[in-house]
C-alpha cells in the first residue's frame, strides 16, 4: 500500500466494537474455549493547563484496547492487546487460550450464569457530547479563568500550579459466552485551580480546588473553583506543629472520603475471603456507631460510580453496606460471591487484563442534620483535618497512622493552621468513635462523605 | 548547530543498523517516514518536536491459596508526539502506527504553536548507549512454565515457614518495552528495556485472633535466571513472612518527636520523598518547590551526599537512555551536605539554562515527559552500625517501609514505617506496629548525626507517581541517625518520656 491510499481513509475510521467483542468470544469459543469474555475499551482526552495566564500544555488524543478472558473448564487466563488487526486479534486469543493451560483449576471460577447478567434499562444521563462542544480557545480560557480568580484572590498567591480543564469520553463494551453483549458511554469535564501563596518569611503553601461533572452545562464556575482553591491556599500560610495530644478530629469532606474508602476496601469481597481485612467474618455484627449508615448505588443517574452493569455484565444495583452501624453486606463480584457462599452485588471491575476486581458504585456515608461550623462550634479543643499525606493504614489489623495538615480548633472556632503532624489510631475502633456527622454530602467522585467528627485518634507532632 | 534539513538526508545514513531497529523491522518505519512526521509537528511553527514510539510486552501470574488463579498477557504500543514552542507543550498520541495516524497526531501536536513551519530537522545523532540490561529474554512464551514456577515456589515457601502464615500471595510480572525517540534536535535513540519482578505477602493469624502482615519483593532490569539465584523465591517468601510473623507481637508505636534511626536499603525511601522530589527541575524553574533557589546553600549535614545515578547495571531505576533519547547519569544531588543542583529533562535544562542530566521520564507513549529520578541514594559514612543504635536512649529504629508522599511546595514529607522497633538504651527491644514518620524536607537532613558504613540498595520494588505517572525507581541509603522526627505512633503512658 503506497502513502497516498493510506492518506486518502480517514483518521477517524467507525468501527462496530460490540461486533468486534462479539467476534472475539466466538473465536475463543471456537478455539476450545468452555467460557469467554471480550471487553473493549475507546477513549479520547483532552487537557488543557494554564500557568500564569500562559498555556503550558495542551493535549489530545484517543485511543483504544481490547481484552479477552477465557476459561478451560476452571482453568481461566487473560491477553489484551492495542492491535485491532485480524492478526492481532488472532493472536491475542490464540495466547489466552495458550496461557489458560498453565493456570490451576479453581472451582470457583467462571462467568456470571446467564439469569444473573443484564443492563439497566432507560438513560442513565452519562453521556453529552457537549463536553467536546466548546472550541479550543473557549476550553483554555476556562482554564485560565479558574487560575486568575485564584491570583486575584489574595496579593499572597503569587504562584501557581496552574488552572485546568479536561474533557474525556468513554465507550465500554463486553461481550461473553452467554450471548451477553452490552455497550455503554460516558463523559467527563472538570475544572481546577492549584494555587500557590507565599508568606512574608518566605513559606510557600499550595492546595487545589475542582470541578467535575458529566455535562459541561453542570460544571461549576470556573471564578468560583478558582476563588475557593485560593481561600483553601492562604489559610495554611504561616502552619507550625500542633503538640502531641489526644483530642476530637473533624475531617473535611475530602479527607473523611478516604476513611470511608478504608471501609471500602475493607468490605471489599477479595480482602474478606482471604481475611486480610479487618471485616472479615463480620457480617451481620455492629462495626460502627448507630449513627453510620454506608450505601453503595451503582444506579443512580449522572452518578459518578454509575454504569448498566458491572464488569462482569451484571445489572448494577444498590446495596447497603451498613445500617446504622450493623454490617449487612460485602461488595462482591462473581468471583469472591462464590467464595464466600453469597450472592454478586454487582460490583465487578474490570480492567483489560487480569481477573475482575472489585470496584465501588456511587459510594457514600449518610449525611447528618449538622452543618461543618456546628460541629466545629462543639469543640473546645481539637484538630480540622484538610490534607492528609502518605498511606499509613493497614487493612489487615486496621492500624492507621498517617501524615496530616489543618487547621487547629480552639474555644468552638477555627484558629491558626497546622502542619506536619500525624493522625494515629485503628479503623476498628474509628467507626465506633464518629461522634458527629454533617449535612454536607456532595459527590465529586464516585465516593461522598460529610464533614465527620472522630474522638480518640492521637495526633503526633512536638 | 542547526545543520538543515539536507544534512538530516545525509546523515542518517550514518546511523548504526547493527542495531536492533525494532520498530524499523516490525512496522516498516522508514527514515523518510520520521522526517515526513517531525515536518508535521513543526508545521505549525513549533521549535522542538519529538516522537516516542513503545511497544511494550508484558506478563503477569498470580498464585493465590496455592492456586495459579491468574495469568495475563498484552501488547500494547503506540506513538507520542510532543512540539514545543516556547514554554508550552502540545502533545497527542496514536495508538495506531499507521502513517496517517501518526500524521493525525503531529498536526494536533503542533497547533500549539501558531506561526510558519520553520525549524528545519538537524542530523540524528546516535547517542553513546550503555548496555546496563542486556536483553537475553528469548520470548514471553517460552519462559511460561519457569515463571509460574516461581509464584508456586514462593507460595510453597512461605506457608512452610510457620503454621501461623495463613494467607499467601505470591505474583510475578514483567515487560520488555522496546522504544525509539527521535527528535528535530538530531536526538536518536533506542532501547530494549526489560523490567521483572517478583512479590509475596504473607497474613500472619494467631488462635486468639491477633493477624499481622508481610510484603516482600524485589526485582530489576533482569532476566528470569536473575531469581533462580540468590533472590529467589524463597529468598522473599522468607521475608515475607518473617515480617508477617513478626507483626503478631508488635506494640503501639510511640508518639511525638524522637531520635529515629533508619535501616540500610528501602528506607532509602526516605530521600526520595524529602529531597528528590523537591529536585526535580520542572518545580524549580516554576519555583513551586521549597528547594527553590537553595542551590550552593546547606540542606544537610556535613555527613550527608546523595546521588542519582540512572547507569547502575540491572537496577530497576536505570535507564541506557531515557525516554526523551538522552543517556542516563551519575548526578550529585547534594555533596557533604550543599545542594548541587537538580533533576532535569530537555525542557526544563533550555529554560534553566542548565544541564540536561537525562531525566526526562514517561510513564508510556500517551504521557509527557517530565524530570523524575531514577536510582536515587545517600553515599556509605564512617560509622558502625551497632555503634549508631547503641548512641540512642530513646528512639525508633524502622528497617521497613510502605511508601511515602511528599508536598512539594511546603516541603513536608512522609514515609510509612510497616517494620520498626523499639530502641531503648541503646539496646533494640521490641517491635512497633506500622506508623508514619513526618518532616521537613528542606531540614530533615541538616540532622542527621550519624551515617553508616553499610550502604545498600533496595530489592527493586519501587514505583514513584508523579501527575498521574507511574515509573519505576530504586533507592538506597546506609544506617543513618536522624536527630529528631515526628513518629505517628498512638502510644500514650508507657511511651511518657517520648512526649516531651
Amino acid at each position: 500500500m503506497t502513502d497516498s491510499t493510506l492518506e486518502a481513509q480517514s483518521p477517524k475510521l467507525e468501527t462496530d466494537l460490540k461486533e468486534i467483542a462479539a467476534d472475539v468470544v466466538r473465536r475463543a469459543m471456537a478455539g476450545g474455549a468452555t467460557a469467554a469474555e471480550a471487553v473493549v475499551r475507546e477513549g479520547d482526552e483532552f487537557s488543557a493547563l494554564v500557568r500564569l495566564g500562559q498555556i503550558e500544555t495542551l493535549k489530545e488524543s484517543g485511543s483504544k484496547a481490547i481484552g479477552v478472558r477465557v476459561f478451560f473448564g476452571q482453568s481461566a487466563a487473560s491477553t489484551y492487546s492495542s492491535d485491532f488487526s485480524r492478526e492481532g486479534i488472532e493472536c491475542m486469543v490464540k495466547s489466552a487460550l495458550e496461557l489458560a493451560k498453565v493456570t490451576s483449576e479453581d472451582p470457583y471460577g467462571g462467568i456470571p450464569e446467564p439469569s444473573q447478567l443484564g443492563s439497566l434499562p432507560g438513560d442513565l444521563d452519562l453521556y453529552y457530547e457537549d463536553v467536546y462542544s466548546l472550541p479550543g480557545a473557549e476550553r483554555i480560557d476556562y482554564a485560565r479563568r479558574a487560575e486568575k480568580a485564584a491570583l486575584d484572590f489574595d496579593p499572597r498567591i503569587k504562584n501557581s500550579e496552574g488552572g485546568s480543564f479536561d474533557a474525556a469520553t468513554g465507550h465500554k463494551v463486553l461481550a461473553n459466552s452467554h450471548g451477553f453483549v452490552g455497550e455503554y458511554r460516558r463523559s467527563y469535564c472538570s475544572v481546577a485551580a492549584v494555587p500557590i501563596a507565599q508568606s512574608e518569611d518566605g513559606g510557600m503553601q499550595r492546595d487545589y480546588w475542582f470541578s467535575v461533572a458529566r455535562s459541561l452545562s453542570r460544571l461549576e464556575p470556573a471564578e468560583q473553583v478558582g476563588k475557593i482553591a485560593a481561600q483553601r491556599t492562604v489559610r495554611r500560610l504561616g502552619a507550625r506543629k500542633a503538640k502531641t495530644a489526644q483530642v476530637p478530629i473533624v475531617f473535611d469532606p475530602m479527607v473523611a472520603n478516604s476513611i470511608l474508602d478504608h471501609i471500602f476496601e475493607g468490605v471489599n469481597g477479595d480482602s474478606v475471603y482471604r481475611g486480610a481485612s479487618f471485616l472479615a467474618g463480620k457480617l451481620g455484627q455492629k462495626i460502627a456507631g448507630d449513627n453510620v449508615t454506608v450505601i453503595d448505588d451503582g444506579t443512580m443517574p449522572g452518578g459518578f460510580g454509575t454504569s448498566p452493569f458491572d464488569g462482569e455484565g451484571v445489572p448494577t444495583r444498590r446495596t447497603v453496606v451498613i445500617e446504622n452501624g450493623v454490617l449487612k453486606s460485602y461488595l462482591l463480584n462473581t468471583y469472591t460471591a462464590k467464595k464466600l457462599g453469597l450472592q454478586t452485588t454487582a460490583n465487578a471491575s474490570r480492567g483489560l487484563a487480569g481477573t475482575p476486581g472489585i470496584g465501588p458504585g456511587n459510594y457514600f456515608l449518610q449525611p447528618g442534620t449538622k452543618t461543618p461550623q456546628q460541629i466545629i462550634a462543639g469543640i473546645g479543643e481539637g484538630l480540622y483535618v484538610t490534607e492528609f499525606l502518605g498511606h499509613g493504614v493497614n487493612l489487615v489489623t486496621g492500624d492507621y497512622s498517617r501524615g496530616a495538615s489543618g487547621l487547629w480548633i480552639s474555644g468552638g472556632e477555627l484558629t491558626f493552621p497546622v502542619e506536619e503532624i500525624t493522625v494515629a489510631g485503628n479503623l476498628k475502633q474509628m467507626f465506633f468513635n464518629i461522634s458527629e456527622l454533617g449535612n454536607d454530602l456532595e459527590f465529586r467522585g464516585a465516593m461522598a462523605c460529610p464533614t465527620i467528627r472522630i474522638d480518640g485518634l492521637t495526633v503526633g507532632g512536638e | 548547530m542547526l545543520l538543515g534539513w539536507e544534512s538530516f538526508q545525509f546523515q542518517r545514513h550514518q546511523i548504526n543498523v547493527s542495531k536492533e531497529q525494532f520498530f524499523f523491522q516490525h512496522y516498516g518505519l522508514t527514515h523518510k517516514d520520521l522526517e515526513r512526521y517531525l515536518a508535521a509537528a513543526l508545521s505549525a511553527g513549533g521549535e522542538y518536536a519529538d516522537l516516542y514510539f513503545e511497544y511494550l510486552t508484558s506478563t503477569a501470574l498470580m498464585v493465590d491459596e496455592s492456586m495459579l488463579k491468574s495469568a495475563s498477557q498484552g501488547i500494547s504500543a503506540g506513538c507520542g508526539v510532543r512540539v514545543v514552542a516556547g514554554e508550552r507543550t502540545g502533545y497527542a498520541y496514536t495508538d495506531d502506527l499507521s502513517p496517517q495516524r501518526i500524521l493525525h497526531a503531529a498536526r494536533t501536536a503542533a497547533l500549539i504553536a501558531s506561526g510558519p513551519a520553520k525549524t528545519p530537522v538537524v542530523g540524528y545523532q546516535e547517542k553513546q548507549a550503555r548496555s546496563l540490561y542486556p536483553v537475553t529474554l528469548p520470548s514471553v512464551d517460552a519462559e511460561i512454565t519457569a515463571k509460574v514456577e516461581l509464584v508456586m515456589r514462593a507460595d510453597k515457601a512461605a506457608r512452610a515457614r510457620d503454621p501461623r502464615i495463613k494467607e499467601v500471595r505470591a505474583s510475578y510480572s514483567d515487560e520488555l518495552r522496546n522504544i525509539l525517540v527521535v527528535a528535530s534536535d538530531g536526538t536518536f535513540a533506542e532501547d530494549s528495556q526489560p523490567l521483572a519482578r517478583l512479590n509475596v505477602s504473607c497474613i500472619a493469624k494467631t488462635k486468639d485472633g491477633v493477624s499481622g502482615r508481610g510484603n516482600a519483593g524485589g526485582g530489576g532490569r533482569v532476566a528470569l535466571d536473575f531469581f533462580f539465584g540468590e533472590k529467589n523465591p524463597e529468598h522473599f517468601a522468607k521475608e515475607a513472612a518473617r515480617q508477617a510473623i513478626l507483626q503478631l507481637d508488635a506494640r503501639e508505636a510511640p508518639a511525638g518527636e524522637m531520635e529515629v534511626v533508619l535501616g540500610p536499603g528501602w528506607p532509602g525511601v526516605l530521600l526520595h520523598e524529602a529531597v528528590g522530589h523537591g529536585l526535580e527541575a520542572d518545580f524549580n524553574r516554576k519555583k513551586t518547590s521549597a528547594f527553590a533557589g537553595l542551590v550552593g546553600r546547606r540542606v544537610a549535614s556535613e555527613k550527608c551526599t546523595v546521588v542519582d545515578n540512572g547507569t547502575l547495571p540491572w537496577r530497576r531505576g536505570s535507564l541506557n537512555v531515557d525516554d526523551e533519547g538522552e543517556p542516563t547519569q551519575h548526578t550529585t544531588l547534594i555533596e557533604k551536605g550543599t545542594l548541587k543542583g537538580y533533576l532535569s529533562d530537555k525542557l526544563s535544562a533550555r529554560l534553566m539554562g542548565i544541564a540536561d542530566t537525562g531525566n526526562g521520564r514517561r510513564e508510556s507513549y500517551e504521557h509527557i515527559p517530565m524530570p523524575r529520578m531514577t536510582n536515587t541514594y545517600m553515599l556509605p559514612g564512617d560509622d558502625d552500625p551497632q555503634d549508631i543504635i547503641r548512641s540512642v536512649k530513646h528512639g525508633v529504629y524502622a528497617v521497613n517501609f510502605g511508601g511515602g508522599q511528599v508536598d512539594i511546595t511546603n516541603g513536608k514529607f512522609v514515609f510509612s514505617a510497616s517494620e520498626a522497633y523499639l530502641i531503648e538504651d541503646g539496646q533494640i527491644t521490641a517491635p512497633i506496629k506500622g506508623a508514619t514518620l513526618i518532616g521537613n524536607g528542606p531540614d530533615v537532613l541538616t540532622r542527621v548525626s550519624m551515617v553508616g558504613n553499610d550502604l545498600r540498595l533496595d530489592e527493586g520494588v519501587g514505583t514513584c507517581g508523579k501527575d498521574g505517572q507511574a515509573v519505576p525507581v530504586g533507592v538506597g541509603i546506609p544506617t543513618i541517625k536522624i536527630d529528631r522526627l515526628t513518629v505517628g505512633g498512638t502510644a500514650k503512658k508507657e511511651a511518657g518520656s517520648f512526649m516531651q
